[in-house]
C-alpha cells in the first residue's frame, strides 16, 4: 500500500479541555443499543466498527458539536446500523450514494455537520463516481471509509481494496485484481484533507476524524478495520487480536515513512494525515453567487459571452 | 389563464392574481411550476429531450435564492434530491430515456422511506438508448413499477405546455401531502413545444407544506409503527429539534432506547409499512385523481388517451360527433394509481373503446383489466415509430366514420 507524494500535515489543531469520561459521552452521543430491550451490536464479537465508533463518538466531543447539528449518512454494510447508534440524525439510503446526499444536506443546510459513513466497497466500488466528484467539488463534509477489504456483510467477497493474491469467497484462488488506495484517490480527486488510520492506532483515529472534521472542505479518513471473521480466517488472521497485531506491526507514521527510502515502505501501511492545496468549497461558492445574482451583480451569460479559463 | 385546467388538477383558482403572458417551451413552463410550487433544489444530469430543464433550473436557481446542483450521474442526481429533501426543501430531478432507468433505485426510496420529491420523465422513445429527439409514451408502466418492491405510486401526465405548469406545481404539491416520490410523464413533445401561458403571481398560488412534528395534529412519534397512526406521518427533517432517521421522526435522546421501532425490523412492521404506503395514497384516491371528459355521458365509441396523444383523439371525437356518432374522450392526466371507477363510468355506454397511445398498449392493458367484465371491444392504435397518431387512425375504427372516410377516398 503506497501513498502519492504529498506532504505529511502536522497534527491538527484540538481543543485541549479534559476528556469527559466516556460514560458522559455516550449518554450524548450514543444510542447504546439494551440487550433487555431485545436490542444488542449488530457487529460480529471484536469487530473494529466498536472501536471506530467510538473513536468518532470521542471526535464529536472534543469537538463540542451538538447531536442535533450532526448528520450522518450511511450505505450498505456491516457498519450500515452505525449512524442509529447515534443520537445525530441519519440518512441511510442507496448502496454508495452517500457522498451524493451528504453533498445535498451540506448545500441546504450549511450550519449542518456532515459525516459520511461508508465502507471501502460503498465509497470506492458502487459510490466511487459519488466520492470522487465530491471531492472535485470540495464539498465540506467528512467522508469515513471503514476498509477492512472485503465484502463483509455479504459474507466476505472481495472488493477494491482486496489485496492481491489474498482469499476471498469470489477470489478462492487468491486475488488477481489491484486495489485502490483510499487516501492517493481522494488526494488526487482534490479532497483537501486525508488521513489513514487503524483500529489498533484508536487514539490516534479519533485525531484523524477530529481534524477531519474541523476541516473546512472534503476531507476522508480511511479507517483501516479488522475483519477477522471473514477475511482474517482465510488469510492467516483469525481472532481479532491476530488483525490489531498485525495492524501494529506493519503500520508506520507519514512522518517516519518520509524519512525511509521507497523500498523500506514497501507493504506497510502508512498512518498519518495528508492536506492537499487549498481549493474553494462548493457551498460556499454558490452561496456567493446566489448573493451576486440576486444583488443584480451579474446576470446569466448570453451565448458567447464567457472568456477562455485562466489555466492553473 | 384557463380556470379549466386549475378545476380539473383541483387546485383552488380563487386569489390568482395572473402576472404576465408568455410564450413558453414546454420544459421551461414544467420549470416555473415547479419553482411556483417553491422547488429550491434541483439535481440532474443533463439529457435530451429535458436538457432545457436543467439549463433553465441553473439560472432560475440562483435567481431565487436555491441551489442548482449538476450531478455526475442520474443515481447520484436522485440522491442528491433525496439529500435535500431531508432537510425540508423541496426538491425535484428531471431525466428521460435511460436516465429515468438509472433514478429507479432512488424513486423506490422515495416511495419507500417517504421523502418528497419530484421526479419529471421527459419521455423520448424509447427502449435502451432509444431515439432521443423524438418523442415516446413507453415509460407509463416503469412510472408505476420501476423500481423493485411494492408501492403505491402518483404518475401524471400533461398535455399542453400551460397543463405542464400547473401540472408540475401540483405534483410538487402531492408529494408534500403525501411525502412519496411523484413522477410526471410529459412527452418529448410536450417538453420542447411552445404554447402561450399565462405566468401567475407566485406568491398566489396555492402551495403545500409536508406534515412536520410541530404542526398541529402531528401524531405522537410512538405511534408511528404500532399501528394506530393515520397514514401520512409528519416528517422529520435533519438539524431540528428532533431526531430524525431517514424522515422519521425519533424521540429525543431523553430516551437512549428510544421506544420506538425502526422502519421495517420484523415482518409486522414491514407488513403495515408496505399496506401503509399502498393506502395512504389509495384511500385519498380523490386527492389524487385527475381527468378530463368530454362527451362522456353517452359515449358509445369511447376513447381513453393521455399526454399529446389525447389532443389528436379530442379532434377525432369533435369529428365523430359530426358524422353522428355518439364518441366521447376520457384524458387521464392520473395514470396511477390507475382511475378505475371513473374508466368504468365513462365506458357504461360504450360498445367500442379505443385506447390510442404511442406503445404497444401499456394503457390498453389497465383499461382491459378494469374493464374485464365489460362486453365492449377493447381496441388499441398503437405507434411506435415516434410518429404521431392520427386522427383518421382512430376514426378508421369507427364502423360509421370508417365508411365516411372511404367514400371520401373515392
Amino acid at each position: 500500500m503506497t501513498t502519492i507524494e504529498a506532504s505529511p500535515a502536522a497534527a491538527p489543531a484540538r481543543k485541549r479541555s479534559a476528556p469527559k469520561p466516556m460514560e458522559e459521552t455516550i449518554e450524548f452521543y450514543g444510542n447504546v443499543p439494551n440487550e433487555n430491550e431485545g436490542k444488542h451490536f449488530r457487529y460480529c464479537p471484536g469487530c473494529g466498527l466498536g472501536i471506530a465508533q467510538s473513536a468518532i463518538m470521542r471526535a464529536f466531543e472534543r469537538l463540542e458539536l451538538d447531536p442535533k447539528e450532526i448528520v450522518t449518512v450511511g450505505g450498505s454494510g456491516c457498519y450500515a446500523v452505525m449512524g442509529s447508534y447515534y443520537q445525530a440524525s441519519q440518512a441511510h439510503m442507496g448502496h454508495g450514494r452517500a457522498a451524493a446526499m451528504g453533498t445535498a444536506i451540506k448545500l441546504c443546510r450549511p450550519d449542518l455537520t456532515v459525516v459520511t459513513l461508508q465502507g471501502d466497497g460503498d465509497a470506492l466500488a458502487i459510490g466511487a463516481q459519488h466520492f470522487v466528484h465530491a471531492a472535485r467539488r470540495n464539498i465540506d463534509i467528512t467522508v469515513i471509509v471503514f476498509n477492512n477489504f472485503v465484502y463483509g456483510e455479504t459474507g466476505g467477497q472481495h472488493g477494491p481494496t482486496t489485496p492481491r493474491e489474498t482469499i476471498t469467497q469470489t477470489s478462492p484462488y487468491g486475488m488477481v485484481e489491484n486495489d485502490f488506495d483510499v487516501v492517493d484517490i481522494a488526494l488526487g480527486s482534490g479532497a483537501g484533507y486525508a488521513a489513514r488510520t487503524t483500529v489498533y492506532h484508536a487514539q490516534h483515529m479519533v485525531r484523524a476524524i477530529e481534524g477531519a472534521i474541523q476541516h473546512k472542505g472534503f476531507s476522508v479518513v480511511e479507517i483501516l478495520q479488522n475483519c477477522h471473521e471473514l477475511w482474517g480466517k482465510r488469510n492467516g488472521m483469525p481472532t481479532a487480536p491476530d488483525m490489531l497485531k498485525w495492524y501494529k506491526d506493519n503500520s508506520i507514521t507519514a512522518a517516519r515513512a518520509a524519512k525511509l527510502e521507497p523500498e523500506d515502505i514497501l507493504g506497510k501501511f502508512i498512518i498519518g494525515t495528508w492536506t492537499g492545496p487549498e481549493r474553494p468549497e462548493l457551498g460556499e461558492e454558490w452561496r456567493k453567487l446566489v448573493d451576486r445574482v440576486q444583488g443584480g451583480e451579474v446576470e446569466a451569460a448570453k451565448r458567447g459571452s464567457g472568456k477562455p479559463p485562466a489555466l492553473a | 389563464m384557463d380556470l379549466n385546467i386549475l378545476e380539473r388538477l383541483k387546485l383552488p383558482s380563487e386569489g390568482i392574481r395572473v402576472a404576465d403572458r408568455r410564450l413558453l417551451q414546454g420544459n421551461e413552463s414544467i420549470c416555473e411550476g415547479a419553482i411556483a410550487a417553491g422547488v429550491r433544489f434541483y439535481a440532474g444530469y443533463p439529457i435530451t429531450p429535458c436538457t432545457e430543464i436543467a439549463e433553465q433550473m441553473s439560472i432560475r436557481q440562483a435567481a431565487v435564492g436555491g441551489v442548482y446542483l449538476q450531478m455526475e450521474d442520474e443515481v447520484g442526481s436522485i440522491h442528491a434530491v433525496m439529500g435535500a429533501s431531508l432537510t425540508g426543501t423541496k426538491s425535484m430531478t428531471a431525466t428521460a430515456g435511460p436516465g429515468i432507468s438509472l433514478m429507479q433505485d432512488g424513486i423506490g426510496w422515495a416511495q419507500t422511506d417517504e421523502i418528497p420529491a419530484l421526479i419529471v420523465n421527459v419521455q423520448r422513445a424509447g427502449p435502451g438508448l432509444g431515439n432521443a429527439t423524438r418523442s415516446g409514451q413507453m415509460d407509463i408502466m416503469q412510472a408505476r413499477w420501476g423500481p423493485n418492491g411494492d408501492r403505491e405510486a402518483i404518475v401524471l401526465s400533461p398535455s399542453t405546455v400551460e397543463e405542464s405548469f400547473w401540472l408540475t406545481l401540483k405534483a410538487v404539491n402531492l408529494s408534500e401531502r403525501f411525502q412519496t416520490g411523484v413522477i410526471t410523464v410529459p412527452e418529448g413533445l410536450v417538453g420542447l413545444m411552445r404554447e402561450v401561458v399565462d405566468i401567475p403571481d407566485y406568491d398566489t398560488v396555492p402551495i403545500e407544506t409536508r406534515l412536520m412534528p410541530d404542526d398541529e395534529g402531528a401524531a405522537d412519534p410512538s405511534r408511528i409503527y404500532d399501528g394506530t397512526m393515520t397514514e401520512i406521518r409528519p416528517f422529520a427533517a435533519v438539524g431540528t429539534e428532533h431526531r430524525s432517521i431517514n424522515g422519521n421522526w425519533m424521540r429525543p435522546e431523553t430516551d437512549a432506547t428510544h421506544g420506538v421501532r425502526m422502519p421495517l425490523t420484523g415482518l409486522s412492521a414491514q407488513d403495515y409499512n408496505i399496506r401503509r404506503l399502498h393506502h395512504k395514497i389509495t384511500k385519498r384516491r380523490d386527492e389524487v385523481t385527475f381527468v378530463e371528459e368530454v362527451y362522456t355521458d353517452d359515449a358509445e365509441v369511447l376513447l381513453i388517451a393521455f399526454g399529446t396523444q389525447a389532443r389528436t383523439a379530442r379532434f377525432a371525437v369533435d369529428q365523430l360527433r359530426e358524422k353522428g356518432v355518439k364518441a366521447g374522450l376520457l384524458r387521464l392526466i392520473t395514470l396511477f394509481p390507475f382511475p378505475e371507477e371513473i374508466v368504468q363510468r365513462a365506458a357504461a355506454n360504450a360498445n367500442l373503446v379505443i385506447v390510442p397511445e404511442m406503445n404497444m398498449g401499456q394503457i390498453r392493458g389497465e383499461v382491459t383489466r378494469v374493464l374485464r367484465q365489460h362486453p365492449a371491444e377493447i381496441v388499441g392504435v398503437n405507434h411506435v415509430d415516434s410518429t404521431y397518431i392520427e386522427p383518421d387512425e382512430i376514426m378508421e375504427l369507427v364502423p360509421v366514420a370508417a365508411r365516411h372516410l372511404e367514400g371520401a377516398a373515392v
